[in-house]
């Protein structure tokens, strides 16, 4: 056990390829951790339980690489921005924003809203329209903005379910061959005469016209409402999943190295100072050993998070509690057999401290021991917190996977067919959990002799 | 007299993991519990004086009034020994002795099937459905696993062995309640086999019950039992392996006895006692596991009692509940020592 140095480990661990491919895995995920942290803002992250910032995004959406599996193409929801242009004719004032839109789905979108926030003074008239790949032009709103004597900020939103928009359009509406009242979505997007979708190029145009001067557009988007977004989809509440996803990799990772670290450095100092102490000073602390053995670890977990705090610090100390205890058991018996050794005799006879004794002699040579059992236990603690998430008692202002499935399972994600919402948390537990399972197998393969063969 | 010392020295230690348990419960929700109780007295106060029109017209100013109101509850507080905090050596003892006799008082909201609000009756209501799901899924998970360990442990490195093993290491991983939200997505909703909700829809009392019981007990079980053999599998052929290693095993292959002769009757028998023992400890492992995998399937055992009183802060029930399950938990672990002190000599002659 402890005549493996470290050259050595490392010169069988390059030997073994299922420890290679758990480190191929690590340095993934880590990878995944690094351009979450520095290209996603943290503040997308903190905003994830606010409602508001969620909301142009669209709900329970399949991934968008659905549609390159199957053949009919589930309209993606699209937030389009503007190019603007500034003309200036007979002293009117016009600001033009256009959108462009390919459409090549097989499915209406499902609604569409503009999104503008505009610097002004006076009175502007909007007006929008929409320009058809089949070159027809559908005027959708004549409206204005409200009349302001001073320099004003004004937001405005424009629904496609506005009673004026389906008004202006049921005009239309014997040209598309529909003889009852249909959204404003399905007579844009479809073909004359047919009840079928036209593919192609739309572009969407909001004129605002001014007398005196052009109005300023601060910010302006379009959404182009449809049932397929992102790299995840989104879920019940409109998150964007990728961004919970993505944040929970380097939270899942904080959380199961730093509770594996912790109880293996308490854990292994506890067990070689009681087994190095011996007689009464081992009886007593194996006894407290034994007692937090046989504590019910989840129920106490549970009544932790719920009376103390359920803050992820807090939570990775609790887990801590519970996870120190075997290890404190075999680095005893360990150390048991190290200090009958002649040299430990030897420094004792020279008087050297306990406490040196322990970490000069002793504890490195568990060292590769202690590698093994802190790979080995990170996958409890990531699927432990997980399942705290799981039962709502996790932290809120860090979503973990663990919580995306709570929600997932508060809003009955498996009876609706959310299979987006369920599958990819678990599977990303899965795998992290694997990844350090395989580094502890193949270290312990190498360090546990026994387990040669 | 080694097996009687070692017996008692456990019997002792895991009565003290008892009251550390109880004592570390009551000090977590206690102070909660103290608050909860004395505002359900003042409502109860109040609703029978304003019951009792006569009392509130013999007054002539509402300050007196809301004097006698607070007498009242002052009485009351002091008659249930609430004027003491909950961490006074009376209160504390008194409370221990009370649950020590299984005495859990009344849940706040939760109640049982019969309507019911004793604590004692709710947890023995659903204790034994949790028995029977787990102990169901654990001797399936142990039958399945001992046979496909010994089956791999009989050839080393062959398909068998090598799919076992990395069935093994994979199905470990995942947690049980997410393969649990799988299978109620794909057997429940896709492919409508098995109900959605592990409680069964008809009256217990109703015939046909049982049956009920076990069609929804289904889906649970096998979840459980996917996720469980294959570590077990995995054990069982590395004790296995241990064991034909030894010299007694290439005594008898000298000899003649056929591989397979060896394996499962003279190997697996001495292999027993780490099985024996590691079955009564993986029983009490699931039943700490049974709180997630009850929620998921929403099955009506300890486990989702356990869930929904910590939802509502149901404190009794939270204190009964903690209390049975780790009693539940150290009764398992005091049997997996005991079975491992009768078979392994070593363990009682220490020392």
């Amino acid at each position: 056990m402890s005549s493996v140095s470290t050259h050595e480990i490392k010169k069988e661990f390059l030997k073994s390829k299922l420890g290679l491919t758990g480190v191929f895995i690590l340095s993934g995920l880590i990878l995944v951790s690094i351009i979450t942290i520095s290209v996603i803002p943290a503040s997308t992250f903190q905003e994830w339980n606010n409602p508001e910032k969620w909301i142009s995004y669209p709900k329970t959406s399949v991934p968008s690489w659905v549609n390159f599996l199957s053949s009919d193409k589930i309209p993606e929801h699209k937030i389009i921005n503007p190019k603007v242009f500034q003309s200036q004719e007979n002293g009117i004032f016009l600001t033009s924003q256009q959108f462009g839109v390919y459409f090549e789905y097989d499915d209406f979108p499902s609604d569409f809203i503009f999104e503008m926030k505009t610097k002004y003074i006076d009175s502007h008239l909007v007006q929008i329209k929409v320009i058809r790949p089949d070159g027809i032009t559908l005027e959708l709103l004549s409206t204005s903005l409200p009349h302001s004597d001073n320099e004003t900020i004004h937001n405005q939103r424009y629904f496609s379910t506005d009673s004026m928009i389906k008004k202006n359009l049921n005009t239309y509406k014997n040209d598309f061959g529909f003889d009852f009242q249909v959204g404003a979505t399905e007579i844009i997007f479809s073909e004359l005469y047919q009840n079928q979708i036209q593919k192609g190029n739309y572009i969407f145009i909001v004129d605002i016209y001014g007398i005196e001067k052009h109005v300023e557009v601060l910010e302006s988007k379009m959404i182009l409402g449809g049932k397929a977004y992102g790299l995840m989809g989104t879920d019940e509440l409109r998150r964007d999943l990728a961004i919970g996803l993505l944040w929970g990799t380097p939270l899942a990772l904080f959380i199961g190295i730093s509770v594996s670290i912790g109880s293996v450095v308490v854990g292994l100092i506890y067990g070689v100072y009681s087994g190095y102490k011996g007689k009464k000073t081992d009886e007593v602390m194996m006894r407290f050993n034994d007692v937090i053995y046989a504590l019910p670890a989840l129920p106490f977990l549970i009544i932790l998070a719920v009376t103390i705090s359920n803050s992820i610090f807090l939570m990775i100390g609790f887990l801590m509690i519970f996870s120190w205890v075997g290890i404190a058991k075999v680095s005893r018996s360990m150390s048991l057999q190290i200090k009958t050794r002649q040299y430990i005799e030897a420094a004792k006879i020279m008087g050297q401290k306990d406490s040196k004794i322990i970490f000069r002699h002793i504890l490195p040579q568990l060292l590769p021991y202690a590698f093994a059992s802190i790979a080995i236990s990170v996958p409890a603690a990531i699927t432990t917190e997980a399942g705290l998430s799981f039962l709502g008692l996790g932290d809120p202002s860090f979503p973990t996977w663990g919580q995306i499935l709570h929600d997932a399972n508060t809003y009955g994600a498996a009876a609706q067919g959310f299979w987006w919402w369920i599958v990819p948390p678990g599977i990303l537990i899965a795998i992290t959990g694997l990844a350090f399972v395989f580094i502890g197998n193949a270290l312990d393969a190498i360090v546990n002799p026994k387990l040669k063969r | 007299m080694g097996l009687k010392r070692y017996l008692v020295t456990r019997g002792l230690t895991m009565f003290g993991v008892l009251m550390i348990t109880l004592l570390l419960t009551i000090s977590l929700v206690g102070s909660n519990m103290d608050t909860i109780l004395k505002q359900g007295i003042i409502y109860q106060v109040r609703a029978e004086i304003t019951e009792n029109t006569t009392i509130a017209q013999g007054f002539n100013n509402p300050e007196e009034f809301e004097k006698f109101v607070q007498q009242k509850i002052d009485e009351r507080v002091e008659t249930l020994g609430l004027d003491t905090p909950w961490y006074s050596p009376q209160r504390l003892g008194y409370t221990m002795y009370k649950i020590l006799i299984l005495d859990f008082g009344n849940a706040t909201f939760l109640t049982s099937d019969s309507g019911s609000s004793n604590v004692g009756e709710i947890i023995f209501e659903k204790m034994p459905k949790t028995v029977l799901l787990f102990t169901t899924a654990t001797i399936i998970i142990s039958i399945i696993g001992i046979l496909l360990g010994a089956a791999s442990s009989n050839k080393i490195g062959s398909k068998t062995d090598r799919i076992t093993s990395t069935f093994a290491v994979i199905s470990s991983s995942f947690p049980v309640w997410w393969i649990g939200m799988l299978m109620i997505f794909v057997f429940a909703f896709v492919y409508q086999i098995f109900p959605a909700r592990a409680t069964p829809s008809i009256e217990p009392d109703e015939p046909g019950y049982i049956l009920a019981l076990l069609y929804h007990m289904a889906l649970p079980v096998i979840t459980i039992v996917l996720i469980g053999f294959g570590a077990w599998a995995y054990l069982v052929r590395n004790f296995m392996v241990g064991i034909m290693q030894e010299d007694f095993i290439t005594a008898k292959k000298t000899i003649g006895i056929s591989k397979k002769k060896i394996v499962y009757s003279h190997a697996l028998r001495n292999a027993a006692p780490p099985i024996v023992t590691i079955l009564a400890l993986s029983l009490s492992g699931s039943l700490g596991g049974a709180i997630i995998t009850e929620a998921v399937f929403d099955w009506p055992g300890m486990g989702r009692l356990y869930f929904e009183a910590i939802s509502v802060m149901d404190l009794p029930v939270i204190i009964g509940s903690t209390y049975i399950l780790t009693v539940l938990f150290l009764v398992s672990i005091f049997i997996a020592d005991l079975l491992y002190g009768y078979f392994d000599p070593r363990v009682r002659t220490a020392n």
